[in-house]
């Protein structure tokens, strides 16, 4: 690890949201207060997973004192969606999950919108729901959008209209057929992973104003404010220049907060109460019942290798449950679909990776977007190959892993990586080649291994733009569009800048919240990708800035540009050895000899970033040069116990280590590290529960239990690696998501080491582990 | 509903409020004295986020009624630091990076302070027993319970 000239590229600064964190002083949306003119609003949701809306009677509702609106999908027809725009804003002929908005009630007070929200009648006619995402991709099975051929839907994006398939993304490379038959050994399999929810510590809220100019202001806890104002602008026929979103520190997204979830229902309920205020805000029943899930999905998988434990080939297909609308969805199936072998060099291979509609919540984009998923079967199945022609599995993957340069399945060549010394790394940490025996003598004690891509899955082109901007003193407010979630991307930000102008990282202060009235652009805070773009953005904006001081110094002192550097805020010459303060002259100027005229101004740079070297894909071959922007990789090692007596997992130690390209600030490498390996061992034992009319079960904290401070693992030992790509800033590239893709599997391989069993479905919990010990032990 | 009475020491200062009988001491900060910093996450008394301590003691502000209070001593996260004062706690927040998205943190805070002021010396156990109520998605908890045992080594969280 080296640490740049000013050196603040390399180093673990402090975070710069920290001390409005500790103190309780950080804004997070509902912290904002309107005064008494501000009106309370709930949503009336379907009580049905399938159903047509016969009628809605909003009399009674309307009847109550203190209601001021009820709005139904009657009243807007507009649908809503990123790449397929297939989401009404309320449901207005047809529910297609249990929890969907069909009406929302605004009133004087919370309490009074409750109320009211009980009173709104509406006839349902019950139809046919289906959930199983196999069975949904069935020609017979019930439609749940019968209209999906007249959509709008985006180029690369292929939905098959009469069916329930939103997205279909085919690989063909190679003939997988023939080389499965002359494999020396195949391994095979289905597995199933449930909906699962991000389960932010906020819930959504949001507020909008609707005033008589028709400028439209939306308050909202949101990872994508820009995305968020198009879609809805779009979605609604609003100017954006006349839609404003104000996006205040979000807690906790997780992708749950990217895009639109029920913004949009705010500002409709708005519009029905010109010029007041109204707040929409989300119950913890509702963000389980009422918000997007990570996809539900199936995998059929089948690989084969040679006798020397080469890949040959493999066949798959995936089925994400997209859920009642697939708007992101579709995507992730397309991502899931270019990555769909793995981090693997896989010569021949047929995939489809399948969106397919289900009477379940809107599937959509959840930290890792598509790859924890398909993972779960992909590394398990690569440990029984392995097992299979009897190599170690960590053997098995240094032989197979990709390489910098190779052909991957997409047909692009691999940018910068290096798999192996995250495996070397990992495996050390772990004591791989150790048995070691158990704690106790009712334990059983096994290590798991697992490794992973992941690439960020977007459009070909989304931007990034920031502004530097100088004050009188020679601090910096540096203006960014990407979103504070926690990952800590404002340090980062403050970094760059702060080392690219040569003055000390405390002067360097982020403007929040991000407002789309005066923060420069940005697609969205998704996909790993801010310090990456946003990264480019704000060093371009620096250079430019540092350009415009060294230009009119330089002309001031009659020297050239070359010769001057800035350094610990003083522009200072190599040649002459003269120095020049920088608050001397980055507001002011710098006079012309005998003050005969200025030269100079305000300094404010500016600067953008956009990848330009994305090509669609082949959609027959899903074959073309240049598929994504880059892959991070990485692999987890995993040291755990089994309690034969109960079931009870216990991890002693999770060794995670990725190829970041590029550390920009170490420490919070590390703190995702630890945060996404706890995040992906909780999420192996998560699920969003139905019963069989489709209701959500598990709507609390109680019944849907994530990882509390008592189930952390006993060490978490995290690391990285540093391949610079080419076009990170310093080569750097993102790792937040990376962090919690392969630990499910990481864990299912180190119980099947620890007891012999296999696990295909998630979610593991002491209750089946325990049958399944016991099943095994009467056989 | 009826309107209540009541005065409570808030962080020190004596508050006159006027709530009704259903308002919590979570809406009684929040919404009658404008203390943001204590956060709502369920309602239900499930997450810890709204943690606050009660002579001394902490509770789920969102399971309290506030009528039930007068005359008793509230200390929220907006109490904890002074004149630009840390509390060691607070440091160790900040040098650790113990916060991320820093929803949980007013409520893992005020946790914390409690556990040192019973328990000036705790171990790991003790801090997981203590924090199990207070949720946090982001971090993974590690660094929480470095935090504390670092400010626990500096003597008190005061």
């Amino acid at each position: 690890m080296t640490i740049t000239e000013s050196g603040l590229i390399g180093k673990s600064v402090k975070r710069t949201d920290g001390l409005d964190k500790i103190t309780g002083c950080a804004v997070f949306v509902d912290d904002i207060q309107f005064g008494p003119n501000l009106l309370h609003s709930r949503l009336v949701r379907s009580p049905y997973p399938h159903a047509l809306i016969k009628n809605i009677d909003t009399k009674k509702a309307e009847a109550l004192p203190g209601v001021r609106a009820v709005v139904t999908g009657k009243d807007i027809e507009a649908r809503l969606g990123l790449y397929l725009i297939d989401r009404p804003i309320f449901a207005s002929d047809r529910a297609r999950y249990y929890g969907e908005p069909v009406a929302g009630v605004v009133a004087t007070s919370e309490q009074i919108a409750v109320e009211a929200a009980a009173l709104v009648e509406v006839d349902y006619e019950i139809l046919p729901a289906i959930y199983d995402p196999v069975e949904a991709a069935q020609e017979d099975a019930p439609l749940l959008h019968p209209d999906l051929g007249d959509y709008t839907v985006a180029n690369f994006i292929f939905p098959q209209p009469g069916t329930n398939i939103s997205e279909h993304f085919k690989i063909r490379k190679g003939d997988a057929e023939a080389s499965l038959a002359s494999c020396a050994a195949v391994a095979e399999g289905r597995f199933r992973l449930p909906p699962i929810e991000h389960v932010p510590l906020e819930t959504h809220t949001s507020i909008a104003l609707s005033e008589k100019t028709g400028q439209i202001t939306l308050w909202a806890s949101s990872q994508s404010p820009f995305a968020m104002r198009d879609m809805i602008a779009q979605s609604l026929g609003i100017s954006h220049n006349n839609l404003r979103v104000i996006a205040p520190l979000v807690g906790g997204g997780f992708g749950g907060k990217a895009g639109v979830t029920m913004e949009a229902c705010a500002v409709v309920m708005a519009q029905a109460v010109e010029g007041r205020p109204v707040k929409l805000r989300f119950t913890r029943e509702e963000e389980f019942v009422g918000t997007s899930v990570r996809q539900s999905l199936v995998s059929d998988i089948k690989v084969g290798c040679d006798a020397d434990g080469i890949l040959q080939a493999m066949e798959l297909t995936y089925y994400f449950g997209g859920g009642a609308y697939n708007d992101y969805g579709v995507n992730i199936a397309r991502a899931a679909g270019y990555s769909c072998t793995g981090p693997y060099d896989v010569p021949n291979v047929k995939a489809d990776s399948l969106c397919v509609y289900t009477n379940y919540p809107v599937g959509s984009a959840m930290r890792g977007f598509g790859m924890p998923e398909i993972h779960w079967g992909l590394e398990q199945i690569m440990d029984r190959l392995a097992e299979e022609i009897s190599m170690d599995p960590v053997e098995f993957r240094r032989l197979n892993c990709v390489r910098t340069g190779d052909e991957i399945v997409s047909g692009m060549n691999m940018t910068p990586i290096d798999l192996e010394a995250c495996l070397d790394k990992v495996t050390k940490a772990i004591r791989w080649d150790k048995k070691e025996a158990p704690t106790a003598p009712n334990k059983k004690r096994g290590k798991g291994i697992a490794i992973m891509w992941k690439a960020p899955a977007m459009p070909p082109n989304p931007g990034s733009a920031a502004v530097v901007r100088f004050n009188e003193d020679a601090t910096i407010n540096v203006e960014v569009g990407g979103q504070e979630l926690g990952q800590g991307t404002f340090t980062v930000v403050a970094q760059i800048a702060a080392d690219v102008l040569g003055i000390p990282y405390e002067n360097a202060t982020v403007s929040y919240p991000i407002d789309t009235k005066y923060s420069p652009y940005e697609w969205q805070t998704v996909a790993s990708r801010l310090t990456w773009s946003m990264g480019n953005a704000v060093k371009a904006a620096a250079e430019d800035a540092r350009f415009q001081i060294l230009e009119t110094v330089a002309a001031h002192w009659d020297e050239e540009i070359e010769d001057l550097t800035i350094k610990d805020g003083l522009v200072i010459s190599f040649k002459s050895e003269r120095e020049m303060p920088l608050d001397k002259m980055v507001i002011y100027g710098l006079p012309n000899e005998n003050y005969e005229g200025w030269k100079g101004g305000p300094v404010v740079g500016r600067g953008h970033f956009m990848p330009t070297y994305v090509t669609n894909l082949d959609p027959e071959t899903g074959q073309g040069t240049r598929a994504v922007v880059h892959y991070t990789v990485g692999a987890q090692a995993v040291d755990l116990e089994v309690d034969l007596e109960t079931g009870q997992l216990e991890v002693l130690n999770i060794a995670s280590v990725y190829d970041v390209g590029r550390a920009i600030n170490p420490d919070l490498i590390m703190t995702q590290i630890e945060g996404g390996a706890v995040h992906g061992m909780s999420s192996a034992f998560e699920a969003l529960k139905f019963n069989e009319a489709g209701e959500v079960i598990n709507p609390s904290f109680v019944d849907y239990r994530i990882a509390t401070i008592a189930d952390i693992p006993r060490k978490i030992h995290g690391d990285f690696v540093e391949t610079p790509i080419d076009d990170g800033p310093w080569g750097a590239r993102g790792v937040g998501e990376h962090v919690m893709v392969q630990t499910a599997p990481a864990i299912a391989n180190a119980i099947y080491d620890a007891v012999g069993i296999r696990f295909s479905d998630l979610p593991l919990s002491a209750d089946k582990i325990y049958l399944a010990l016991d099943e095994k032990e009467s056989q | 509903m009826a309107n209540h009475k009541l005065s409570l020491i808030v962080n020190g200062h004596t508050e006159q409020l006027l709530v009704s009988s259903n308002t919590t001491l979570l809406h009684a900060l929040r919404d009658h004295l404008g203390l943001m910093g204590t956060k709502n996450g369920c309602e239900a008394g499930e997450c810890g986020a709204c943690t606050v301590l009660l002579d001394g003691e902490p509770v789920n502000s969102c399971l309290v009624l506030a009528v039930e209070l007068d005359g008793r001593e509230i200390t929220t996260i907006e109490g904890l630091s002074s004149n630009g004062q840390l509390t060691p706690l607070q440091q160790a927040f900040a040098d650790l990076n113990a916060v991320q998205c820093g929803y949980c943190t007013p409520g893992m805070l005020m946790a914390s302070t409690a556990l040192l002021n019973r328990n000036p010396r705790p171990t790991e156990v003790d801090i997981q027993k203590a924090l199990v109520g207070n949720l946090c998605r982001c971090t993974g908890y590690q660094r929480i319970i470095d935090a504390v045992i670092k400010a626990s080594e500096q003597g008190s969280a005061q």
